[in-house]
């Protein structure tokens, strides 16, 4: 087994591809048409060239775009993102800070519409054409047709301002008192400190936004399963279990879930992605402190460094799902195995 | 077209997004003569009204009719979402199809260019562009183009590799055939296909996107009605619960629709699939 090379292989293409995101956001920066500076600064002060030189000298915008550029990716490569305009404060500081929040929210998130999802998906290849099938089916399209902002704002609406079911926005209630910070996660922290009472309210919280975050990628998960069970189910080796008098719930927990479970596996991969991409939104509306809000933040300010940070984040966050992904189809399918 | 009526009979979910799709375009179509009031007149004294004979699905905070503003919203909503897929398919496709025919080290630049933007973010690369450039409507365009094109070239890509290899493109080389001509008399109409089916796929996918960017204040600036700025302007007006709600059924009606349709045209072009049909 190669694994090693093949490692470091995407290892190398991982870097690749992380020059490339930076690059493109450095270009668009110098997109910014008219003069850069003028969102970052007062009208009064960008009325005194010494503020707008000593500015530009700062952030060292006087030199040639080659050299702003290369200093960049010099940087970059020493694993400095940068000072946020916005904010004042390193953007690594910033990301490190909001980070937890975000990927405790795509957790729960990826559970939930892994979970429905796959069990979804079951009921409707195995009951096929029956109307839970038909129903189901059209509950995934709903699922990825469904605009999340609005959905986030009808379900505060009905759960929280007129049910009173759900607790209502952020990651705690104001009296609950954040447990001491081991891991960033509230739910892992709370049981570290044995706060149960904190633990059941960070619960609470991650509900409405982890329905709200998943739907698109329980809908993808559900037809995913549904399509490749019923491709599965169609195999000579499924029709040779069913011969030999094997159980119906046999056939397909023993023989056919495996074999279907690579198709599911991508499908969850890609749905993580869509997840940190999706997070921008449902964290504005669940005033969710994570790296989404901060995301949304820095784009209105327009403060580079905090975008590239965040996308940087992302990409890296991307080719590690997919990563651990490739490594589980070799897990799963020996023929993969084999060929890595 | 036959194969049109079948899936039309026996696909109910098919034939529920073509009506829903259809009755769409002609709202859109006939958005000015149909909507019952201005969209755009306010009426302060009206203003946060429920939902009654006189305005079907209420006011917004500026006492403007919710109702008239959805019908005309539809306009933008489809226009955006059609233009995107129709832009994105043309520069995908001429992209990754020059990419796979020409092939070797042109191929792997270009394809490796086509990553960058797919490694990005999506939401947050459109919201960037769409910010720099400043909140109107093709700006926001330009953006969603910008990220869906990389999709519709890797897809162009991988089909013109297959192509290429078949016996009737080396006759036409045989026959001294340009370049330009085996592309665009041989490759491309062998090629449709399958873009076809990724682009009525994401029909739906430009709409919500395009009224996600809009909720996030990055589309068309006010006072035009849109669907996803309706929704933001809403949340600022919790309570009154039919600001949000219709906009965001008008638009989710639209998404299922489109998807409905996509998967049957999916089955309808698919041969692995089409003989579920027959």
């Amino acid at each position: 087994m190669n694994l090693t090379k093949m490692l470091l292989r995407r290892f190398l293409y991982l870097i690749l591809l992380l020059l490339g995101v930076a690059t493109c956001v450095f270009f668009i920066s110098k997109m910014v048409p008219g003069d850069a500076i003028a969102a970052y600064l007062s009208p009064r002060s960008l009325a005194n060239p010494d503020i707008v030189n000593a500015f530009k000298e700062k952030w060292g915008l006087n030199d040639p775009i080659w050299v702003q550029y290369g200093r960049y990716i010099f940087n970059l490569m020493q694993l400095d993102l940068g000072t946020s305009i916005r904010t004042g404060n390193p953007v690594m500081e910033e990301l490190i800070r909001y980070f937890p929040a975000t990927l405790e929210l795509a957790f729960f998130s990826i559970l939930f519409s892994s979970f429905f999802g796959i069990i979804f998906g079951i009921i409707s290849a195995t009951k096929r054409n029956s109307l839970i099938d038909q129903a189901l089916r059209a509950l995934s399209v709903t699922g990825v047709s469904v605009p999340s902002f609005w959905f986030a704002i009808i379900m505060l609406y009905v759960f929280y301002a007129t049910l009173g079911w759900a607790p209502g926005l952020g990651r705690l209630n104001i009296r609950t008192i954040a447990p001491m910070e081991v891991t960033g996660s509230f739910v892992l922290d709370g049981l570290i400190a044995g706060d149960f009472d904190a633990v059941k309210d960070a619960l609470a919280h991650l509900i409405l936004p982890s329905i709200v975050l998943g739907s698109f990628t329980m809908g993808l998960i559900t037809r995913t399963t549904r399509s490749s069970l019923l491709e599965t189910l169609s195999t000579d080796y499924i029709r040779t279990a069913k011969a030999k008098g094997l159980a119906p719930s046999a056939v397909i927990v023993v023989h056919a879930l495996g074999n279907a479970a690579i198709p599911v596996l991508t499908v969850i991969g890609v749905g993580f992605g869509n997840l940190l991409g999706g997070m921008v939104v449902v964290e504005k509306i669940f005033a969710w402190p994570g790296v989404g809000q901060f995301a949304y933040q820095s784009v209105l300010g327009l403060d580079f460094p905090a975008i590239i940070g965040v996308s940087l984040l992302i990409a890296v966050n991307y080719a590690i799902i997919n990563l651990i992904i490739d490594i589980m189809y070799g897990i799963i399918d020996p023929r993969v195995r084999e060929s890595q | 077209m036959k194969t049109f009526f079948r899936l039309y009979r026996t696909n109910l979910f098919f034939s529920l997004g073509i009506t829903v799709c259809a009755a769409w375009v002609l709202i859109a179509l006939f958005a000015d003569g149909i909507s019952p009031q201005d969209p755009l007149a306010q009426d302060i004294i009206q203003r946060l009204k429920q939902p009654s004979a006189e305005h079907w699905f209420g006011t917004d905070s500026l006492g403007r009719d919710i109702l008239s503003r959805v019908i005309v919203g539809s306009k933008l909503s489809i226009f955006a979402g059609l233009l995107t897929v129709i832009l994105a398919t043309l520069v995908g496709s001429i992209y990754g199809g020059i990419a796979g025919y020409v092939g070797g080290v042109v191929d792997d630049i270009m394809m490796r260019l086509a990553e960058m933007v797919l490694a990005f973010p999506a939401l947050i690369l459109a919201m960037t562009i769409g910010a720099v450039l400043g909140a109107s409507l093709y700006h926001t365009l330009f953006a969603l183009v910008i990220v869906a094109w990389p999709t519709y070239a890797r897809i162009m890509r991988s089909v013109v590799i297959t192509i290429k290899e078949n016996d009737y493109i080396e006759a036409a080389q045989a026959i001294g055939a340009s370049n330009f001509r085996i592309l665009t008399r041989e490759i491309f109409p062998n090629a449709m296909g399958s873009i076809l089916i990724v682009a009525t796929l994401d029909i739906g996918n430009q709409i919500l996107f395009f009224s996600t960017l809009s909720f996030l204040g990055l589309g068309t600036p006010p006072p035009d009605p849109e669907w996803g700025s309706m929704i933001s302007a809403g949340m600022k007006n919790f309570n009154s619960w039919w600001i949000c709600t219709f906009p965001g059924l008008a638009i989710l009606t639209m998404a299922i629709g489109a998807n409905f349709v996509g998967d049957g045209v999916r089955d309808m072009l698919d041969p692995k699939l089409r003989k579920e049909f027959h």
